[in-house]
């Protein structure tokens, strides 16, 4: 039987997105009508939450015990953030989903929007994604006209406004208070919690944030049921996933594949094993903040579970493939230029440290590693653990680095040693 | 002042967010988007608009990748410097990039045509380098696919 796969299989596949027309005849909205017509609000949010769909941008947070952290006396409007920020390098997943198919974004907003009695929702999208910005323009137009947003969806009584925010980039955007913030039309630092945004988020107003993948999931959960959607997954954790390769493999890309594959299937079958002339070392599973696993995790399943028990985290899925052509202190040194570019500079550990740490790899790079240097790399990333810090950017910069430290120390110190990268 | 074309275009975000100010960032893009850049003159006038300083729409300004506070050329090619890009060798098309166009990474070239800047992951990583010039992503770059597009921009 071949694998049930609801997010993309009805996507096209010359690459344009599915216009309204395409999506209903594919049995869009229809968790839309049934849900305002024969469910109440807490009757979706109890589908989700026993449907066991966890956050897709990376943290794993059940989504439906999210939709509950907004108290019943809260105040209105309420207010619900896509989560289309997608920044993580080595992250491909969301653009393809907003390119895609954008209504189905659109109606598991609205589903989303119904159950948490939201008034006023955003798709907060990274600036550089112009295309997915016009075609989700052109859906929201189509879904207002066909009056599945706006006043009184179909006739249900229950209204959401839809806007599209367009942001001018940066990577802090992602991070939910870092991206109401940005909403707000402020720099976008993120916010000492608590209160939590369910509580007081959008000027201060009770705000749910979710992740594109995470709100593309709920027709489909809608539609078929919450023992349908744990089914489809290999493990614990239920549904499906968007994993992606990239790197020195010979088949990058992105798949909708069971929760729950072994890294290895990902690797070989999906990927195509490592292009020809180089071998494989390590990989990030789930973008540029997670752990680095090596060839004795290849057998881990790739959900939030066992990752986290393999020492990494699943991250966003989508994982950037090491190879022994390429330096790892280098690559490293990458990350760290990332976050150090990034950091808001709003916690001293972030934007101290991380700028500390990008000089100290670039000077093992050029050939001015000093022997202690390993001890500071060290000794910051213990330093950038969640409490010293506001958000998780330094913390994330902590993943490649401490892994990299334990797997690839003989590389480092021959940085140091022979005065030279090795790979230069 | 504000054409006004760009007041109109701002005017109609603001139904969208419920204070003036939440529009500050449409606000400059919008700007941005006729002129190329934002001006300190620009930065009055549409401070004037949303009752916001100068400083603070500057405050703003300067914390966005995407926002230009300086005159940039006629395109601007963004590179990806990010990790998918590095490992599948982003150094070397920005290296022939830079030395094609004579700019260092940040710089515009004396004709006005290009600018040239360094930007975190595109999000496309499974047709690595990529790079975006304007409103369009390149994928799977070769010093030879960069002349070839280069060449298109005029």
């Amino acid at each position: 039987m071949p694998t049930e796969r609801p997010l993309t299989g009805n996507m096209r596949t010359d690459g344009e997105a599915l216009d309204l027309d395409a999506y209903e005849r594919a049995g869009g909205y229809r968790a839309l009508r049934k849900a305002l017509q024969s469910m109440t609000p807490e009757a979706v949010t109890d589908e989700v939450k026993s449907s066991n769909l966890r956050g897709r941008g990376g943290a794993g947070f059940p989504t439906g015990l999210k939709w509950t952290f907004v108290p019943p006396n809260a105040p209105h409007p309420r207010y619900l953030v896509a989560n289309a920020d997608e920044m993580e390098p080595g992250t491909f997943k969301d653009r393809l989903l907003l390119e895609g198919d954008p209504h189905q974004l659109i109606e598991g907003m609205a589903l989303a929007g119904y159950a948490t009695n939201t008034d006023v929702a955003y798709i907060f999208l990274r600036g550089e994604y112009k295309l997915a910005a016009r075609r989700i323009e052109k859906a929201l137009a189509e879904a207002y006209r066909a009056g599945y947003l706006g006043k009184n969806i179909l006739s249900s009584g229950y209204s959401l406004e839809l806007y599209l925010h367009l942001s001018a980039g940066r990577y802090m955007c992602g991070e939910e208070t870092g991206l109401l913030n940005a909403l707000e039309g402020k720099r976008a630092n993120p916010r000492a919690k608590p209160p939590f945004p369910p509580v007081s988020g959008l000027f201060g107003k009770p705000t749910t944030v979710n992740n594109v993948e995470t709100l593309c999931n709920v027709s489909h959960i809608v539609n078929n049921g919450a023992a349908w959607f744990r089914n489809l997954s290999r493990s614990k954790d239920s549904g499906t996933k968007l994993y992606g390769a990239s790197g020195k493999v010979k088949r990058p890309g992105i798949w909708e594949l069971p929760m729950g594959v072994t890294v290895r299937e990902l690797l070989e079958e999906h990927a195509g094993g490592m292009r020809d002339g180089v071998r494989f070392r390590g990989l990030l599973p789930g973008g540029a903040s997670t752990d680095f696993l090596v060839e004795q995790h290849l057998d881990v399943a790739m959900d939030f579970t066992e990752v986290q028990k393999a020492g990494s985290r699943m991250g966003t899925g989508t994982m950037i493939v090491l190879d022994d052509q390429t330096c790892p202190v280098g690559m490293v040194w990458n990350l760290e230029h990332f976050f150090a570019q990034e950091s808001c500079g709003w916690c001293t550990p972030c934007w101290s440290g991380l700028g500390w740490v990008e000089r100290i790899l670039k000077a093992m790079e050029e050939g001015r590693g000093q022997p202690g240097d390993l001890d500071k790399l060290a000794f910051q990333t213990r330093f950038w653990t969640p409490g010293h810090t506001f958000c998780a950017l330094a913390p994330g910069a902590a993943e490649p680095l401490q892994s990299a430290l334990k797997y690839f120390r003989a590389d480092f110190e021959r940085h140091i040693n022979e005065k030279r990268c090795p790979w230069r | 002042m504000l054409a006004r074309e760009e007041r109109t275009e701002i005017e109609a975000e603001f139904p969208h967010y419920p204070t003036r100010k939440a529009v500050c960032i449409d606000a400059m893009k919008i700007v941005q988007k006729h002129r190329g850049w934002v001006s300190d003159e620009a930065l009055r006038d549409i401070g004037e608009l949303l009752g916001m300083s100068e400083t603070d729409l500057d405050g703003v300004a300067t914390f966005y990748n995407l926002i230009f506070r300086r005159p940039v050329g006629r395109h601007v090619i963004y590179l990806c410097d990010s990790v998918s890009c590095w490992i599948m060798g982003a150094d070397l098309q920005c290296r022939h990039a830079s030395e094609r166009l004579g700019v260092q990474p940040g710089e515009t070239t004396a004709d006005g045509r290009f600018t040239l800047l360094p930007i975190v992951c595109l999000g496309a990583c499974d047709h690595a380098p990529v790079m975006m010039i304007d409103d369009d992503t390149h994928f799977d770059l070769t010093p030879e696919k960069i002349d070839q597009i280069l060449e298109r921009y005029k």
